[in-house]
C-alpha cells in the first residue's frame, strides 16, 4: 500500500518535471521565432521607407548614381528573398545598412537636404529602423542562448531529444558592432 | 540577479506596505481616542482611509504622480520621435510592453519610470534631456528607466512616494491642529476638561511630527540606493554601450537643479533633481555619488 503511494507519488513528480520541461522548451523556441519576427518586421519596414529615400535625395544630383543603384539592389534582392534563411538574409540586411550609412554621410555636404522636412523625417524613420534592427538582433541572440541552454542542460535535454527539439543558430554581428563603441560627447 | 532583485523588490514592497498600515492605525486609534474616547471607532476611521487611499494610490498612481511632477502625456510617435523610438526600442530588448510616455517641460536634464508594474509602467524625460543628449545618451537614460520597470523598482519606489505624501499630509495636519488648538486654549482656559483634551492632542501632534520624518527616512531606506547601481548596469546590459551612459550622466550631473519636480518624487529621478548639497556621510541622499556611478560604468 505504501509502496503503491510512492510510486505513484513519485510518478506524478516525473509527470510534471517532464511537462514543465516541454513547455519551457516550446516557450523558448515560441521566443526565438517571435524575435525572429520582430527582425523581419523592421527589414519589411526599411523595405518600404528605401523608395522614398531615394526618391527625396535623387534631386541632389551630386549623388553617385551607383550608390543609389547598390542600394535599390539590395533592398530588392532582400524583397525578392524568401527570408528561409536567416543568415544570408541578415548579410544582405547589414551591406545595406552600410550604403544606407554612405547615403547619410554624403548627405552631411547638403545643407538644403539636411533642412529637408521630409528628409530629416525620412532620416529618423531609418536610424529608427536600423536601431530597431540592432536590437532585436540582440534579443534574438539572447533568445537563442536561453533556449540552446535549455536544449543542452539536463533534465530538459531528455525532452528535447524526444521531441527533436534542434538547438538555433546565433546570427552574427557585423564587425564594426562588436566594436568598442566612440566617445562622443558633442551636441 | 535579475529574479533576486524583483523577489527583493516584491519583499520589500510588502514590509514598506506593513509599516504603512501599522503607521495609519496608529494615528487613527490616537485620534480616535482624543475625537471619540474610542480607539475602535478611530482604527475603522484609519482602515476605511487606508483602504481608499491605497486603492486610489494603486489604480492611479502613474496620473498622481506625473501630475506632481508636471508630465504631459505624450501618445504619437510624431510628438517626440526621438524618445519614443527609443522607449520603443528599450521595451523591446528588455521584452516589456511599451510604457506610457511623458514629457516635462523643464530646462534641466532628467528622467525617471514609475507604475505599478511593467503591463501599466510610464516613462517621463524633461524637454532639457531630449535638448541636450544625443540618441545613445538617452539610449543609456532610458535603458536605466527601462530597467527599473523590468525590476518592480517602480511599484516600490511609487508606493514608498506615496506613503511619504501621506505622512507630509499628516505632520501638516497636526500643524494646523497644533495652531487651531491653542487658539481655543485661549478662548476655553476655564474648562478643565477642555485642558485635558487640548494636551493630548497637543501631544498627538508632536507625535506625529517626530513621526513623520521617521517614516520618512524609513521609506529612504527601502530605497535602497543600490538600485541604482542595478539599473546602471541593466542599461548597460540593454544598450551594450556603457559610454552612452556615462556621457549622459555627466551632463545630467552638471546641469542646473529642476524647476518641475516634485521634491517628495526626488528618489524616482535618475540622477536627483533637488542638486541638493551632499550630507558628509551620505546616509538620507536619495542616489549615490554620482563619480561613484561613473566609475562603476567605466569598469564594464
Amino acid at each position: 500500500m505504501i509502496a503503491g503511494i510512492i510510486i505513484a507519488v513519485v510518478v506524478v513528480i516525473l509527470i510534471i518535471a517532464y511537462v514543465s520541461a516541454y513547455n519551457g522548451l516550446i516557450k523558448g523556441r515560441t521566443y526565438v521565432q517571435e524575435s525572429w519576427s520582430q527582425i523581419d518586421v523592421q527589414l519589411k519596414r526599411r523595405n518600404d521607407l528605401i523608395p522614398n529615400l531615394i526618391e527625396t535625395v535623387k534631386g541632389y544630383s551630386h549623388y553617385e548614381q551607383s550608390t543609389l543603384e547598390k542600394v535599390v539592389g539590395l533592398r530588392n534582392q532582400l524583397v525578392n528573398s524568401s527570408g528561409e534563411d536567416h543568415q544570408k538574409t541578415m548579410a544582405v540586411s547589414d551591406q545595406l545598412s552600410n550604403s544606407l550609412k554612405s547615403i547619410f554621410a554624403v548627405a552631411e555636404a547638403y545643407p538644403d537636404l539636411k533642412a529637408d522636412q521630409e528628409y530629416t523625417k525620412l532620416m529618423e524613420e531609418l536610424t529608427n529602423t536600423e536601431n530597431k534592427i540592432a536590437y532585436s538582433r540582440q534579443l534574438y541572440n539572447s533568445s537563442v542562448a536561453s533556449f540552446n541552454l535549455k536544449i543542452q542542460s539536463f533534465p530538459s535535454n531528455i525532452v528535447a531529444s524526444i521531441h527533436h527539439f534542434k538547438i538555433s543558430e546565433y546570427l552574427q554581428v557585423p564587425e564594426e558592432e562588436k566594436a568598442a563603441p566612440k566617445v562622443s560627447f558633442d551636441k | 540577479m535579475l529574479f533576486e532583485q524583483i523577489a527583493r523588490n516584491k519583499r520589500r514592497t510588502i514590509y514598506v506596505l506593513t509599516g504603512f498600515v501599522i503607521l495609519v492605525l496608529a494615528i487613527g486609534a490616537a485620534i480616535g481616542y482624543v475625537f471619540f474616547d474610542s480607539y475602535i471607532a478611530g482604527l475603522v476611521l484609519a482602515l476605511v482611509f487606508a483602504g481608499v487611499y491605497a486603492a486610489i494610490m494603486i489604480g492611479n498612481s502613474t496620473n498622481i504622480v506625473m501630475a506632481m511632477n508636471h508630465g504631459h502625456e505624450i501618445t504619437k510617435a510624431e510628438q517626440a520621435p526621438e524618445l519614443w523610438h527609443i522607449v520603443e526600442d528599450m521595451a523591446l530588448v528588455a521584452r516589456v510592453p511599451m510604457p506610457r510616455v511623458f514629457i516635462i517641460d523643464d530646462p534641466s536634464p532628467n528622467a525617471f519610470a514609475t507604475g505599478n508594474n511593467p503591463q501599466h509602467a510610464a516613462v517621463a524625460a524633461t524637454s532639457g534631456i531630449l535638448e541636450r543628449l544625443n540618441r545613445e545618451e538617452l539610449e543609456g537614460v532610458m535603458g536605466h528607466e527601462m530597467t527599473h520597470v523590468r525590476n518592480y523598482d517602480i511599484r516600490l519606489q511609487t508606493i514608498a512616494l506615496a506613503l511619504a505624501a501621506a505622512i507630509t499630509g499628516m505632520v501638516n495636519l497636526a500643524g494646523n491642529f497644533f495652531w487651531w488648538g491653542g487658539g481655543s486654549r485661549r478662548r476655553s482656559s476655564d474648562s478643565e476638561g477642555g485642558n485635558i483634551l487640548q494636551i493630548v492632542m497637543l501631544i498627538v501632534s508632536i507625535l506625529l511630527v517626530i513621526l513623520g520624518p521617521i517614516a520618512a527616512t524609513m521609506a529612504q531606506m527601502a530605497l535602497s540606493r543600490n538600485r541604482e547601481y542595478l539599473a546602471d548596469a541593466g542599461s548597460v546590459e540593454l544598450t551594450r554601450n556603457p559610454q552612452g551612459l556615462i556621457s549622459a550622466l555627466q551632463k545630467i550631473s552638471t546641469s542646473e537643479p529642476m524647476k518641475e519636480a516634485d521634491p517628495s518624487s526626488a528618489a524616482l529621478y535618475i540622477s536627483d533633481p533637488m542638486k541638493k548639497k551632499k550630507s558628509l556621510t551620505h546616509l538620507f541622499d536619495t542616489h549615490p555619488p554620482m563619480e561613484e556611478r561613473i566609475e562603476r560604468l567605466r569598469k564594464m
